[in-house]
């Protein structure tokens, strides 16, 4: 089979487009780059939406956070350290186990039938845990941020008259977010790699559908030669995280765009010691 | 292990858990956290070696060293951590029996790669087949030590180098005016002064090792992840303690030693910082200073 042959069988097999079987003999390195590079798609697909919704819910967890009353403020907190204190790894065995625990035939909630056979299927359940995971990690970046906004812009909001929702609105939460983005992109790169995790912890990978990694492993397993798979699946990972950080960067110019040119910041990527 | 256990079947209540929960297999899964915190006791000094070498060579004066320094120091920004757990244990396994192979049967004339095989001479094999199992067990407990010491020296090399630059360079220039050499100043100068400007990177490193601890599950190491699904999964009457799955429960206490180690690790690390920050010149040394 020719390269592009394989390109047009295998490209889409991680979302279940393509023949049943993996190849199993007379492994080229075009079928691991594709197969790799197909399984990628699920964790692009893990990262994109538990940062999206990731970042709402942590907004709220921050607010939540730095709300005085302890009613608001406690749950938030113990929220972040359960989830920041904790490996992923272990989140991810653990929700596994307690989806399967569900009722196999749904919940009856108030007249409304929810299905729940989908929260044990990686797609839905360990989206669900990497949400919560990013949430907790993110709400600690943005409270950290929100308590480092300067008390003169408030104190000049208030001089203005501008107070309660509205100073939140357009004072305080843009200047967190401005001063959060660094911090956060580390995130989003760490997030995305942590996805690499998923089919790894409890979630199987139905009908051999898996993520970057799952193949890479699958291969290395099959050729016992780590030193093709796993740097491909590198290569593929390196790729990616530039393109976060240059989606990143692009954001990062555009909140600091009122900012005098000396002292907009700049986007450093650190390492993992954020997390 | 009590007298008492020896008929399950007619044990009710408490006295059945208490049987329960000494049974000899839940002694391997009480060791097995010995095992974790050796780990984590044994990595992090290795680690950090690994990482001191590397931010050495990222500022070394000989090109190629430095080369390599940043390029270990940079590796661990693109890739996924768990890339490097599943690869570098096959990788090091495979590169020490290939240099045994070279040395001790330099007259074997087949490939070593046949196919999907990775055949080297018995000699040369990694433990040798002969050998007991607790040296095959600690063998690939040396493996997933190294893998985890590459991954966090190149972590901990990035903390270091940053912290390397942070100490101020007047204190550089005034010990170079004072003519010290370079390696004097380095190591006079810099290193006792660099730690306070680690401690907070290397403390995160520390609560991220923590975290990635249970990995070891990947490298096949009988770890608690193991013993947690090998002894929460549910049991028919055929064993001598039947129960449904409870795996659920085994995981949530998994969960709660590591709240515990972590909520643990940051109050001491906390406290260090408070310590080391003693006559520095930083804003808490400074606040410090103030109080006494």
């Amino acid at each position: 089979m020719s390269c592009a042959e394989t390109f047009m069988t295998y490209a889409l097999r991680a979302i279940g487009i393509g023949p049943r079987g993996l190849p199993k003999v007379d492994i080229t390195l075009c079928d691991q780059v594709v197969l790799i590079g197909s399984g990628m798609l699920w964790n692009l697909y893990f990262a994109v939406l538990a940062l999206l919704v990731g970042f709402m819910f942590a907004n709220g967890l921050a607010f939540a956070k730095g709300a005085p009353s302890p009613l608001v403020r406690k749950p938030a907190q113990w929220f972040i350290f359960l989830f920041r204190g904790s490996p992923l790894f272990i989140q991810f065995f653990l929700a596994y186990e307690l989806f399967v625990m569900l009722p196999r035939d749904g919940i009856n909630l108030l007249g409304l039938h929810l299905p729940t056979g989908n929260f044990t299927r990686a797609w839905l359940g360990a989206l669900i845990v990497l949400i919560l995971n990013t949430s907790a990690y993110s709400a600690e970046i943005f409270y950290g941020a929100m308590r480092a906004v300067p008390k003169g812009d408030l104190e000049a909001a208030d001089a203005y008259g501008i107070t309660g929702w509205a100073r939140f609105r357009r004072i305080t939460w843009p200047t967190t977010l401005r001063l959060a983005w660094p911090a956060y992109t580390n995130e989003a790169i760490f997030l995305f790699h942590a996805t690499a995790l998923v089919f790894f912890s409890g979630f199987p990978a139905w009908q051999q559908k898996g993520d970057a990694l799952y193949y890479a492993s699958y291969f290395a397993e099959r050729t016992f030669n780590p030193f093709v798979a796993y740097p491909v699946a590198a290569g593929f990972f390196i790729l990616v995280t530039l393109c976060i950080i240059g989606v990143f960067g692009l954001v990062n110019r555009r909140l600091n765009r009122h900012l005098p040119q000396q002292s907009r910041t700049r986007l450093r990527v650190r390492p993992k010691v954020i997390r | 292990m009590f007298a008492n256990c020896a008929d399950p079947d007619s044990l009710q209540g408490l006295a059945w858990l208490a049987c329960y929960l000494t049974t000899g297999k839940h002694m391997l899964f009480y060791r097995s956290f010995g095992t974790v915190l050796a780990l984590l006791v044994i990595t992090a000094p290795v680690a950090l070696a690994f990482g001191f070498g590397g931010a050495m060579a990222a500022r070394a004066r000989f090109a190629p060293l430095r080369a390599f320094g940043k390029l270990y120091t940079a590796m661990v920004r693109g890739v996924p951590d768990i890339i490097f757990f599943l690869f570098v244990p096959l990788a090091l396994d495979q590169g020490f029996e290939w240099l045994r192979h070279k040395v001790k049967c330099p007259d074997w004339d087949e490939p070593i790669r046949q196919g999907a095989d990775f055949i080297v001479c018995q000699a040369a094999k990694l433990p040798l087949n002969s050998d007991p199992q607790w040296v095959h067990e600690t063998y690939g407990f040396f493996l997933a030590v190294l893998a985890f010491a590459v991954v966090f020296g190149a972590f901990a090399a990035n903390v270091l180098s940053g912290a390397m630059n942070a100490v101020p360079h007047a204190q550089m220039e005034t010990a170079a005016a004072y003519g010290l050499t370079p390696r004097k100043s380095f190591w006079r100068i810099m290193v006792p002064q660099m730690w306070i400007y680690a401690l907070p990177g290397l403390g995160n490193l520390w609560l991220i090792l923590i975290k990635a601890s249970p990995l070891l599950f990947l490298l096949g190491v009988e770890d608690i992840v193991y013993w947690a699904r090998e002894l929460g999964g549910a049991k028919t009457s055929q064993y001598s303690y039947p129960h449904p799955d409870w795996r659920l429960w085994y995981f949530l206490g998994l969960l709660v030693f590591y709240l515990a180690l972590t909520g643990l690790s940051e109050r001491v690390l906390g406290r260090l910082t408070r310590r080391l920050s003693r006559g520095q010149a930083t804003a808490l040394g400074a606040q410090m200073g103030r109080d006494t």
